[in-house]
């Protein structure tokens, strides 16, 4: 399928002999956000960071199974050079702490040691902060450190900063579980506009949240894919029982 | 029960005297040496003391340039062979919490930070001195190095430790290789802890003596070359206050303040250093 972004075929992933990851197939299209939801330690989390070989930091991980990113074999590249294509934003915002906001948008550039001109620059930099809705509020004090800003902020930079590398995928792992209700809301506000161009994967453990901003929601319990559909469908009339429990709030 | 409750008080009011007492006691020292110091070293200081040579027995005057000169060259020398090695040290120790080759050298450096210094002088004079047939600069330099290690490694463990581990994974997550995040991440992150502890390593080994007696010796004279013998302060203090000469006392004295002055400003600077540029998380 041309349309295929992220494509995830029998997937299993272990911590040691501890099978967190069931055999999931999952397959998002361009440009929609997909929701994981599930009950803690499901394994949500876990197969996001599958999804750019984070897993694999942790001593004692491995894997099995087969995921596409486009055309490719995520696990036949390089780590490195799949990071480069795989944005990521964490449950906590992460601004490096040495750096200017400008710096922390271009950080993926510097790091890496990628060459471009500084007019070039500057146009990354607002672009990737127009587009997390950040611009108008720091376009005065760009050379002021990141850390501080707001709890809101930081996380919009840390999206900057992932969308300035024009990432295929971008992952989201629970972004928005350490902000305040205003923050979290200007957040999926912002998922909302940048899924037209971009394919957004997000974990989250607030099915409410699921609701408000994907598309496709998974539903993962005991490291196993519950479900996988168009997130009205799964709310309105879930195939399985499992689900309906769990939206139900008998569980999780 | 009147007379009970009045015991306690009187109890309580000993207990806070003795301890006001006591700290007082333990910061006695520091003020009588400061005092002495200052009161018998600060009338020898002038710009004779400061940039002249010492003149031989029997004359009148002279400085003790080569000594400051000798001090710090051996402070450039020390620190240019301790630096890169502890901070190595101390990422490698971060990095690798558990493990063998960890616990090893956590515990070498226990040993090592408590190993005497004249020892360490020994040790300098066989590696170096023997093999050379000649005391020098250089040798004097390895002894004290040797002592700052333990102090820089510590540091730079403790403070690469209190780095947020979700930093790391947002630079690896940018595809940054591994030893890019450490080296523009994680280290400039952690600058202040660990010029910090530079800075508290080197005010360690301004004032050793012990270690360079038999390494960097001393010398009458200016000496910049590394493979020659090298004059110190405390080398300069030792001999001055050991020789029978009321004025080479009054030297000592001198160099004694001009020691300490420095040593104290070393420690202010470190801590203006981790309090102003501590990086906020």
């Amino acid at each position: 399928m041309e349309n295929t972004v992220l494509k995830i075929d029998s997937f299993s992933a272990y911590f040691g002999d501890n099978k967190i990851l069931k055999e999931v197939d999952l397959t998002v299209p361009r440009n929609v956000v997909a929701a994981l939801m599930g009950p803690s330690g499901c394994g949500k989390t876990t197969l996001i960071r599958c999804v750019n070989r984070m897993h694999e930091l942790i001593p004692g991980a491995t894997v099995s199974g087969k995921m596409t990113l486009i055309d490719e074999d995520i696990y036949a590249m390089q780590p490195i050079v799949l990071r480069r294509k795989v944005g990521m934003v964490f449950q906590k915002p992460n601004p490096f702490p040495t750096m200017s906001i400008y710096e922390n948008v271009i950080a993926g550039y510097k790091l890496n040691g990628i060459r471009v001109a500084k007019s070039e620059l500057d146009s990354i930099v607002e672009r990737s902060l127009r587009r997390s809705a950040l611009w108008d509020e720091v376009k005065d004090t760009l050379h002021r450190k990141g850390t501080f800003l707001s709890g809101g902020q930081q996380q919009r930079l840390c999206i900057a900063r992932a969308l300035a590398m024009n990432p295929e995928i971008l992952l989201l792992d629970e972004p928005t579980s350490a902000l305040d209700p205003k923050s979290t809301s200007q957040i999926e506000e912002l998922f909302v506009e940048l899924k037209r161009n971009v394919t957004m994967l997000l974990v989250t453990h607030n099915i409410a949240q699921a609701a408000r901003v994907s598309d496709l929601t998974a539903f993962i319990y005991l490291g196993e894919l519950v479900e996988f559909g168009p997130t009205e469908k799964m709310f309105t009339v879930p195939k399985d029982k499992r689900t309906e429990e769990y939206l139900t709030g008998k569980f999780g | 029960m009147g007379g009970h409750l009045r015991g306690r008080l009187v109890k309580d009011l000993a207990f806070k005297g003795i301890v006001c007492l006591f700290a007082f006691l333990s910061l006695l020292p520091l003020f009588l040496i400061l005092y002495y110091i200052t009161k018998n070293g600060i009338a020898v200081i002038d710009w004779d003391f400061l940039f002249h040579l010492p003149r031989p027995i029997g004359e009148t005057g002279g400085g003790v340039a080569n000594a400051i000169v000798g001090t710090l060259m051996l402070i450039v020398l020390s620190s240019v062979i301790s630096i890169p090695c502890g901070i190595t040290a101390g990422i490698y120790l971060s990095e690798n919490k558990e493990g063998k080759l960890s616990n090893t050298i956590r515990l070498s450096v226990i040993v090592l930070q408590g190993t005497p210094s004249i020892v360490i002088g020994i040790i300098a004079y066989l590696w170096i001195v023997a093999p050379l047939k000649t005391f020098s600069a250089l040798s004097g330099g390895v002894a004290l190095s040797i002592m700052m290690l333990p102090v820089i490694v510590k540091t730079t463990e403790e403070t690469l430790k209190l780095i947020p581990y979700h930093l790391k994974e947002a630079s690896l997550a940018l595809g940054v290789p591994y030893y890019k995040t450490i080296l523009k991440v994680i280290l400039p992150s952690g600058l202040s802890g660990i010029l910090t502890g530079i800075l508290l390593s080197v005010a360690r080994i301004t004032g050793e003596t012990a270690p360079l007696l038999f390494t960097a010796f001393g010398n009458q004279f200016m000496n910049i070359n590394i493979f020659k013998p090298i004059d110190s302060l405390p080398y300069r203090i030792f001999y001055y206050a050991m020789s029978p000469y009321p004025e080479w006392h009054s030297f000592a004295w001198g160099a004694s303040f001009i020691l300490v002055v420095l040593t104290l400003a070393l420690n202010l600077i470190a801590r203006g250093i981790s309090a102003k540029w501590k990086t906020r998380f």
